[in-house]
């Protein structure tokens, strides 16, 4: 945790204090039935000054943005405690909460102390307490760990609230050349940083499986070129520019391999780089378009995106046997696979009636769930803990980005304040 | 493509002419003939060249007036009628102006997704070089790049926009 905290602090002394005019905010368009009611009491600040970060107002937003759980009001609390001798059950019961989570945090020499207790309700009992320390500075990661925490206890599976999300935000300049600016921000859209700023596009941002770096496509020679860049330094490295398409970069799980799309040798096809030696291997041959590789989780087998059957479809690469199966049959159009850590949710942009929307295809029944209502929508890409997914669409004709739940019951919406957002790539866990 | 002046020609004719005439001031008849002669074949040169370089004016014209962005179906990389059509207007004076190169950008609309529309914005790119090749265009002379969606002209969404964007940009 230590070193990841020191590698959050230096990202924005090392990228500067750039302006992020595409700062995100949240807005919930459809809840689950039965979520669950939880109270987090504003956490009580050990002084000195005044606390740097409401902490209960950002696990609140976490909380709500699960879908799975109905943060209390504020105002209808009866008290505020901050420790297990200040808290009345008949107080919370009365509000018909289930869970109640209180807490308090300090500061001491820039390092930053928070520690929380969460109490069932009903069974009157303290099910959790925990603690986190980190830099002053990185208050709302905190945060998002102890609402990490909270959920990983009721839920059971673990939270993705301390993670962060890159994407693209384009100004629109008509007549002449948008500004395009790679973001790095918090999940929940807060702290946002332009990473890269051009006039050319920039597109198909993605992380590494450490959390340490991230690749992208950038025009900014004028033509497209794949670069990897290390976030807590800001160092980056031109891994290709060969002539016609570079692109859809994609790390293996083991770090080890970036595949990517080249059309050097003929037809878009998938080639993977080993990034210690810069060796190039082709995988596919076809003379159909091949691209927007993605690795299943055990590092095995590529899906990817081929029109070798007519219409876009996704297949999947063995890269041990160098078989090529279809994996989807249903629709005209499958693109862009993203699968979930457990290797059986894949998500893709599948067309129907002339829109575009986000589904959900089980890779073990080979059934297809169409998630979204609204049109255009692309580039999905999976929490780390597979609950929600992240994708872009179209709003009053502005690109934003919003996500579902990969039940498909709970959705919101992250508009920015100005300009379009597209492409949101969410991060892995963060290395504790 | 950027079409030269043709005014810088026609000054560099001009200027070699005027040479000419400055050296033809000899005293003898053969010398005086063979000079006029000289004259008249450098006469009938530039006259050559003047109308060669009206005729290449009169294409690059052409090539003006047809534009030169070609537009495609949805989905498709096929060369439409009109597409073929302009083409060959430019290729016209691509023949004569050999030194010149050309870089064909190639676009989709915003549907689908953005990679798969990079590819797509190639194949089309591709498609007007391949016609440009086969009707006498040198490969090393023609740079092909995509931009998928990235570069809209029309921002909105609808056929009426998308149209627009479906396209290769001749440079």
């Amino acid at each position: 945790m230590k070193r990841l905290l020191v590698v959050l602090f230096a990202l924005p002394l090392a990228l500067g204090a750039l302006a992020a005019r595409a700062q995100l905010t949240i807005e919930i368009t459809e809840g689950v039935d039965n979520p669950t009611p939880i109270a987090v009491v504003p956490f009580a600040w050990q002084g000195p000054g005044v606390a740097p970060e409401d902490m209960a107002a950002v696990i609140d937003g976490d909380f709500a943005r699960s879908g799975l759980f109905a943060p209390v009001d504020r105002a209808d609390m009866l008290g505020r405690p901050s420790s297990e001798q200040e808290v009345f059950y008949r107080d919370w019961r009365a509000i018909d909460t289930d869970y109640l989570l209180i807490g308090r945090a300090s500061v001491s020499e820039g390092q930053m102390r928070v520690e929380y207790e969460l109490f069932n309700v009903l069974r009157q009992t303290r099910v959790l307490r925990g603690g986190h320390l980190g830099p002053a500075s990185e208050a709302r990661m905190l945060a998002h760990r102890v609402a990490d925490d909270v959920y990983e206890h009721i839920r059971g599976i673990r939270g993705a609230f301390a993670t962060r999300l890159l994407y693209v935000s384009v100004t629109r300049v008509p007549g002449g050349k948008d500004y395009f600016r790679l973001t790095l921000a918090d999940s929940d859209g807060a702290r946002p940083i332009v990473l890269l700023e051009s006039r050319e596009p920039i597109l198909s941002p993605t992380w590494s499986p450490d959390g340490r770096e991230i690749a992208y496509v950038s025009f900014e020679s004028s033509r497209p070129a794949i670069y990897r860049q290390e976030l807590a330094t800001g160092r980056r490295e031109q891994l290709t520019s060969f002539k016609g398409l570079n692109g859809s970069p994609a790390w293996s799980p083991d770090g080890n391999t970036l595949a990517m799309v080249l059309s050097k040798d003929g037809s878009p096809d998938i080639y993977l780089m080993d990034l210690a030696s810069k060796r190039l291997t082709r995988v596919t041959t076809h003379y159909a378009i091949d691209t927007e590789p993605t690795w299943m989780p055990d590092g095995r087998s590529l899906l990817f995106t081929s029109d070798r059957g007519g219409k876009p479809q996704i297949y999947r690469y063995d890269l041990r046997s160098r078989n090529v199966e279809r994996v989807t049959f249903e629709g005209t159009y499958n693109a862009r696979a993203r699968i979930a850590q457990d290797g059986r949710n894949m998500v893709v942009v599948h067309q129907q009636d002339d829109r575009f929307h986000i589904a959900l295809h089980d890779l073990k029944t080979g059934r297809l769930y169409v998630l979204t209502s609204t049109e255009l929508d692309e580039s999905p890409s999976i929490a780390p803990n597979g609950s929600m997914v992240l994708y872009a669409t179209k709003h009053s004709g502005r690109g934003i980005l919003a996500a579902v739940s990969v039940e498909g019951g709970f959705k919101f919406r992250l508009p920015a304040r100005e300009g379009d957002v597209r492409e949101p790539a969410w991060s892995p866990y963060m290395t504790r | 493509m950027k079409y030269l002046p043709v005014a810088g020609k026609l000054c560099a004719v001009l200027f070699t002419a005027l040479v000419l005439a400055a050296c033809s001031g000899s005293d003898t008849k053969d010398q005086d003939d063979a000079a006029v002669a000289a004259a008249a074949a450098e006469e009938a040169a530039a006259q050559a060249k003047a109308a060669q370089m009206a005729e290449l004016q009169r294409l690059e014209d052409a090539a003006a007036a047809v534009g030169n962005v070609f537009y495609f179906e949805f989905d498709s990389s096929a060369l439409t009628q009109e597409s073929i059509n302009q083409l060959n207007a430019h290729i016209a004076v691509l023949r004569q102006e050999t030194d010149r190169n050309v870089r064909l950008e190639g676009h989709a609309d915003e549907r689908g997704t953005r990679e798969y529309n990079m590819a797509l914005g190639e194949r089309r790119a591709n498609s007007v070089r391949d016609y440009m090749v086969a009707n006498g265009i040198a490969t090393y002379r023609i740079e092909t790049v995509s931009y998928g969606e990235e570069r809209p002209v029309a921002y909105g969404s609808g056929e009426s926009n998308w149209s627009q964007n479906r396209r290769v940009e001749l440079k």
